[in-house]
């Protein structure tokens, strides 16, 4: 490339972002225009539009991304979050490392997921294809005008451009920031799919099992998405943050649960609404609420309403400007569906006892538990707004709310996936589940008094409901296969996803109660040479030292961690100060296995060459992500089922209103 | 009535109570568990009682961080502006932590007078001012204005 045209690369950029933009409006109305007037011509603008602004999306994040790696200060968003020294694969990451990149990153996601709607819906009616594209087009409208009016990532320092950059915070300076914000992001913009295909189906009154079905993929995996990037997050804070902790029930992390929590209930009725015919109107409630609550967390991570460890963005101009976007999308659909959700008729009945009612009942505890994180979330906001002060809810809160209603999920869970359609009967579920009952209460009694020797209520509830859990889907397995093992692997795809999803949440749970309940914590101020104890394990301060990285020097101290006078590990933990911006981070040590992690971070450093440390042996800690890898696992292996794609070919064969308004 | 209607009518109510008694037992319990941020000059004037859990925050007041000989207590005061309270915390202080920079703590006033803190936090970017500290800072420095206009007679 020459010079000249390679300097203009970020606005070739900004004119991609304004490209999409103008295209985004044509796949808004020009679909809509022709569903109205019955024009398959116009409707079948809706894909290559939608091609075409994912396109230059994607050309728009490269060309910041191109400015990125070749340090082009002239760009005030590079110059404020890179620097010279930055390793390149953090200066690809620094692109969505702050408030406008991220943005960006956001609508890209959403063009893509536009794509991937015209790409795998050949089988799909066409006005259908209109409507489900229009949809996200106006949402892809909305928040490309806001990254260009509010945030736009290509705005230039000219004429004097700065010789070198502020640096990208070094918190972010790191593999987990690598992927869990784009990780992320693909859950919260794919949850508009599901929003999407519900406004469809709300406009045209085909509120049915196809739409049931055409859906159900897509919600899975932006769920996938969105558990995945939960759980890298989590990670991400356990080990960069020094502190040990995996959940701070911090107002950002919220933002990500309640869409999750949302979804999962989505997922759920959307299952009930295709086979049964049954909950329509609350499938399409929870899809608006699923991806309401998406915008709003975006809303409250952009805005800088918040006071949190991620408020790295602070304008209130854009602040406004999402409430609008999220007033309008809530508002908007809501009204939607006040006009026509009453036209919706569920058909179908079915008794008390019965898998409906176990989905409905987990369905309603998973909104209450997203409603009670959105009080607590909100709250302090509203307070604060009120003028009555600032204050702030206590994790100890979400603990007490959260807990009970899990267990309550996970109880509900174990007989859920058990019972039948239509009508069942406690007696039978009774017959079939004692055992795994009994078995539950037995093992998880045993787990405190083998642990530690002393009782533990939480323990015994969180360990109890967890091998329920699991006891119950191995049943499960056991009825439907007829007791054959050779049969276990012709149960379907979507049963082995739904198997292994479930036994990811007792995974999750168990290790949640053991790390919440067994961790140890020490903070010492400790000299080389000196040891101390914690639990079963020696902590020996074998030296101090200094290490040079590429772009920041540290302080370092290593640990030899012994057990029964064995050497287990030798751990280094570091205290970096970065180059260009001064920031000091400190980079725990951690030893990581399946059982427990033993956790060593460096505070400061104290007179006589001693250092403060925190020292931390947590059980089980590996346990709660793997569980979240289990459920991502299950959910691809349910939108992997040839089903939904088997019958879409046979439903586009045949006129696709036959099913309209049952 | 009619069977369909039955149902469907103590299903309402079932919601409705339900979503009621959830709500009630959610704002009550939130209300228990509230922490409020507290300035310096609220502490100072004896507006919060002992005991009780709050979030204190302010600037670091320079040359005021003193370790203890043993272990890793620290006490600091935290200022903005008109008062300052003092704060001991048994830990690992965070990164940022340092004179001048704005940190929270949360802890409990004892009789003393000493906040005895059980977590402080400062941001992980040294630009950035925890808002409500901002907030508490320029609370005061109203304060102190209207205090001197008054004084002067105004």
């Amino acid at each position: 490339m020459n010079a000249e045209v390679a300097m203009m690369v970020p606005e070739f950029g900004q004119l991609a972002l304004i490209i999409a933009l103008v295209l985004a409006a044509m796949q808004v109305v020009i679909p809509l225009v022709g569903v109205q007037s019955g024009r398959e011509w116009l409707m079948a603008y809706a894909r290559p539009l939608a091609a075409g602004q994912a396109v230059f999306l994607m050309v728009s994040l490269l060309a910041l991304t191109y400015a990125f790696v070749t340090d082009d200060f002239s760009v005030v968003y590079v110059a404020t979050n890179s620097n010279t020294q930055l390793p390149t694969p953090y200066k690809i990451s620094a692109v969505w490392g702050a408030h406008e990149g991220s943005l960006l990153l956001w609508v890209t996601m959403l063009g893509a997921w536009g794509l991937a709607v015209a790409w795998f819906s050949r089988t799909l009616p066409l006005d259908m294809v209109a409507r489900v594209l229009s949809i996200m087009g106006m949402v892809s409208v909305g928040f490309i005008l806001f990254t260009v009016h509010t945030s736009n990532p290509f705005e230039r320092h000219l004429p004097s451009a700065p010789l070198e950059g502020a640096d990208l915070n070094p918190l972010l300076q790191d593999f987990g920031l690598i992927v869990h914000p784009p990780t992320l992001y693909m859950g919260y913009v794919g949850l508009s799919v599901a929003f999407a295909f519900a406004l469809a189906a709300l406009m045209s009154g085909r509120l049915d099992a196809a739409w049931a079905r055409w859906s159900r993929p897509w919600t899975t995996a932006a769920w996938v998405f969105l558990t995945l990037g939960i759980a890298l997050g989590s990670w991400w804070a356990y080990y960069e943050l020094g502190w040990g902790g995996w959940w701070f029930w911090d107002p950002v992390e919220n933002a990500s649960l309640m869409p999750w929590l949302v979804a999962t209930a989505l997922m759920h009725s959307l299952a009930v609404t295709e086979k049964r015919g049954l909950f329509k109107s609350w499938t399409v409630l929870l899809a608006i609420f699923a991806f309401s609550l998406s915008l709003l967390g975006t809303f409250l991570v952009r805005s800088g309403v918040l006071t949190s460890v991620h408020a790295f963005a602070s304008d209130p101009d854009r602040g406004v400007f999402i409430l609008a976007l999220l007033g309008i999308c809530v508002g908007g659909s809501l009204l939607l569906y006040a006009i026509k959700a009453p036209t919706v008729a569920s058909v179908g009945r079915y008794q008390w006892v019965s898998r409906e009612s176990a989905l409905l009942v987990n369905n309603l505890l998973l909104l209450v538990s997203a409603f009670a994180i959105l009080l607590g979330t909100l709250y302090p906001l509203v307070h604060d707004f009120m003028g009555l002060g600032k204050l702030s809810v206590g994790a100890a809160w979400f603990n007490t709310m959260f807990v009970p209603l899990s267990v309550l999920l996970a109880l509900v869970m174990g007989i859920g996936s058990m019972s039948r359609w239509k009508s069942d009967a406690f007696s039978r579920l009774g017959q079939e589940l004692k055992w795994a009952c009994l078995a539950a209460i037995l093992l998880g009694a045993a787990v405190p008094l083998l642990a530690s020797g002393e009782w533990n209520w939480q323990v015994v509830m969180g360990m109890s409901v967890s091998f329920w859990l699991i006891g119950a889907t191995l049943v499960d397995v056991w009825k439907k296969s007829r007791g054959q093992l050779a049969r276990i692997p012709k149960l379907g795809v979507s049963f082995h996803g739904m198997v292994l999803a479930h036994v990811g949440v007792a995974i999750s749970i168990i290790g949640v109660t053991m790390v919440s309940n067994y961790s140890l914590e020490k903070a010492v101020k400790i000299a080389p040479g000196e040891s101390t104890e914690l639990g079963s394990y020696r902590f020996e301060f074998a030296e101090a030292g200094h290490i040079e990285g590429p772009n920041y020097v540290s302080d370092a101290t290593r640990f030899k961690v012994w057990r029964d006078d064995k050497l287990m590990e030798v751990l280094t933990a570091e205290k970096r100060r970065y180059n260009a911006s001064g920031q000091i981070m400190t980079e725990a040590a951690i030893d990581v296995s399946l059982f427990r992690d033993v956790y060593v971070s460096m505070g400061e450093e104290l007179p006589d060459g001693a250092w403060g440390m925190r020292l931390q042996v947590k059980p089980y800690m590996r346990w709660v992500w793997l569980g979240a890898i289990f459920m991502s696992i299950g959910g691809l292996l349910a939108v992997m089922d040839k089903r939904y794609r088997a019958r879409q070919h046979k439903r586009a064969a045949a006129p696709a209103a036959k099913e309209a308004v049952a | 009535m009619h069977p369909q209607r039955k149902k469907r009518l103590t299903l309402i109510l079932f919601l409705v109570v339900g979503v009621g008694s959830a709500v009630g037992l959610l704002m009550y319990s939130l209300s228990q568990n509230i922490n409020l941020f507290q300035t310096p000059t609220q502490i100072a004037n004896g507006e919060v009682p002992i005991g009780r859990t709050i979030r204190a925050g302010g600037l670091v007041v320079d040359g005021s961080v003193v370790r203890a000989e043993e272990g890793l207590g620290v006490t600091f005061k935290v200022t903005d502006g008109v008062a300052s309270v003092p704060i001991f915390y048994d830990g690992i202080l965070p990164d940022l932590f340092r004179e001048g920079q704005g940190i929270v703590a949360l802890g409990q006033l004892d009789e003393a007078g000493v906040l005895q803190a059980s977590e402080v936090l400062a941001k992980h970017d040294e630009n950035y001012m925890p808002p409500e500290v901002q907030e508490a800072l320029e609370k005061a420095h109203q304060a102190g204005k209207a205090n001197l206009e008054a004084a002067a007679g105004y």
